[in-house]
């Protein structure tokens, strides 16, 4: 556990000291920024109070396409720099140094997300008598268990190839697939149709989550997307000193 | 302290390590030489538990490199030939890293030790992108010493440094040699000669030969090889060179001389300066060709392809030897 940490550490400092990191911090903040003003606006015009879903809701969107610049050089840069030799040969477990990349990805991330709560805590202000803080809370959960898996599987996508702009298209295009795949649910027929329901990301946080409705499941479906990523992550790893 | 038996390693179809057996015992520094290709760093890295093996065994200060190789890479320091640095670290947070991926206590400290030893203290705060080439080599030897190895392995470690850091990290080598094991892999055999107790050759991923520096330069010096360059045609220089008594036998008549093979402890060189100014050459040099490396392994492999040929019959000779050529022409052009 101690070896997950050291690599955690270094990863999450790195962020700090790289222009990409507070580029794409920025854009977040940015895009969010936008939204929330011409959602303000939008709400002062038709006279109702808006909820935490405004900042919730494009956040969403915003971290999927900024994970994989998150997580793209992860692991594939090691395999550039020819580091990977380096933690390959120190007494470090393969899922050590998976699980190790993938918190630091994850508090960088956290990281993000946590300044975004200045919206809400803007808008609480805002509103008589006050947003949901139910709402509130099970939305950012929601958004935590999200960002969980998608750096899980940014992670996993790092360690297949060295090359850092075929892992963000790959990483990005897995994320939008598992974004949109129930869309074709009503075609595919009724058993197919709950398959495809089942496996989407946004089902699982849009008709819960987002609404205040915390259930168990979809924690659990965040939480195993989050381990099965990790575990395919090691594997890979493993593969690698075969070849 | 390092032990190999019958190790081998395949890349897919090609073969890169063959059945290699060997022993590194504790206190010694072992030589690996061999021409670019041979085997060396595949034998390395199987040896820090980067790639297993494709078959036989091999254990590293008593642990199995496969069951148990979490404890035997915790005794391992390991450069490798790519020194593995983070451009966008600093000096001191490199090792800093090293030091907590292996739990050292006191961690800080270390780092300064080992900073110290590579003469490197100035340059700790330094991003280490933008390091010369010796100092990201010597970042690397103190990123290999930082827990105190049992068992030190080092791919080429004084390529890209200039002559005073090499004798530098020799020297270091040594000192670090009298209580530890090392195993170092280089081009330069005169980098053998002065820091290795014991050498061995490999070659197309088999030992070729197993012995001290010392020996192997007293075996292959029986002969000693002279170029002779004259100005002009050189037409009959062969005639004559052969006929001068100490000359064992003509090796190859250039555009501008001769290369030729004495007899040992018989210089012939004053015979032959008169011989040809008597004769009427320009004689504009003449000088002891020094054995390099390559001529060394050239002539242990003909030795081996001898054998073969004793077995065998001819022709294998030539296409063997033009074989390796090509086969290390190429893997230049790859490197």
């Amino acid at each position: 556990m101690r070896n997950v940490w050291t690599i955690a550490n270094r990863e999450y400092k790195l962020y700090f000291s790289t222009p990409a990191a507070y580029m794409i911090a920025a854009m977040v903040f940015l895009v969010i920024g936008i939204i929330f003003y011409a959602n303000i606006n939008y709400a002062l015009i038709q006279q109702f109070a808006p909820s935490a879903e405004i900042v919730i809701g494009p956040l969403v969107t915003i971290l999927i396409f900024a994970s994989p610049a998150i997580t793209m050089r992860l692991m594939a840069e090691e395999q550039r720099l020819g580091t990977m030799e380096l933690l390959l040969t120190a007494p470090v477990r393969d899922w050590e140094l998976i699980v190790g990349k993938w918190l630091g990805g994850f508090l960088f991330m956290l990281t993000i997300i946590a300044v975004t709560l200045i919206y809400p805590l803007v808008l609480n202000r805002m509103v008589d008598p006050g947003i949901d803080q139910g709402l509130l809370i099970s939305g950012y959960l929601g958004l935590l268990l999200i960002t969980s898996a998608l750096i899980a599987i940014g992670v996993m996508v790092s360690s297949f190839f060295s090359n850092q702009i075929a892992v963000f298209f790959a990483t990005l295009g897995i994320f939008l697939v598992l974004w949109l795949i129930s869309t074709p649910a009503q075609a595919v027929g009724a058993a197919g149709g709950e398959l495809l329901k089942f496996f989407d990301f946004s089902e699982h946080f849009y008709n819960t989550l987002y609404i205040g409705i915390i259930d168990l499941a979809d924690v659990i479906y965040y939480l195993s997307i989050t381990a099965l990523a990790l575990f395919l992550g090691t594997m890979s790893v493993e593969t690698r000193r075969w070849r | 302290m390092i032990q190999v038996e019958g190790l081998t390693k395949d890349y897919g179809l090609r073969r890169a390590i063959d059945d290699l057996t060997f022993n590194v015992n504790k206190g010694e520094i072992v030589g690996f030489l061999g021409p670019n290709g041979a085997g060396k760093t595949t034998t390395m890295r199987v040896l820090c538990g980067y790639m297993p093996p494709t078959a036989g065994k091999a254990s590293v200060a008593g642990f199995d490199i496969i069951e148990q190789s979490l404890e035997a890479r915790r005794k391992i320091g390991y450069l490798p030939e790519t020194v593995p640095l983070y451009p966008d670290m600093t000096v001191f947070d490199y090792l800093k890293f090293m030091a907590d991926l292996r739990h050292l206590p006191e961690a800080e400290d270390r780092v300064d030790d080992v900073l110290e030893m590579v003469h490197m203290e100035d340059r700790s705060g330094g991003y280490i992108g933008n390091l010369s080439k010796g100092m990201r080599q010597r970042v690397g030897l103190a990123q290999a010493l930082i827990h105190e190895p049992e068992v030190l392995i080092l791919d080429e470690p004084t390529i890209g440094l200039d002559p005073v850091q090499i004798h530098e990290v020799r020297n270091l080598i040594r000192e670090i040699g009298k209580e530890k094991t090392v195993l170092l892999s280089t081009h330069i055999l005169s980098e053998a000669q002065q820091v290795c107790n014991r050498v061995l050759i490999i070659n197309k991923g088999k030992i070729v030969v197993e012995d001290t520096p010392e020996e192997l330069q007293a075996r292959l010096a029986g002969g000693r090889r002279i170029a002779v360059r004259v100005a002009g045609d050189p037409q009959g220089l062969d005639q004559l060179i052969a006929n001068i008594p100490g000359v064992s036998r003509v090796l190859g008549v250039l555009t501008n001389g001769i290369d030729f093979e004495t007899d040992p402890g018989n210089d012939v060189r004053p015979e032959v300066a008169r011989k040809l100014v008597a004769s009427g050459y320009d004689l504009l040099e003449l000088k002891p060709l020094g054995l390099s490396l390559e001529d060394i392994f050239l002539e242990l492999t003909k030795e081996q392809n001898e054998e073969i040929e004793e077995r065998e019959e001819d022709e294998l000779e030539e296409s063997e030897v033009g074989e390796l050529e090509q086969d290390e022409k190429d893997e230049q052009k790859e490197g």
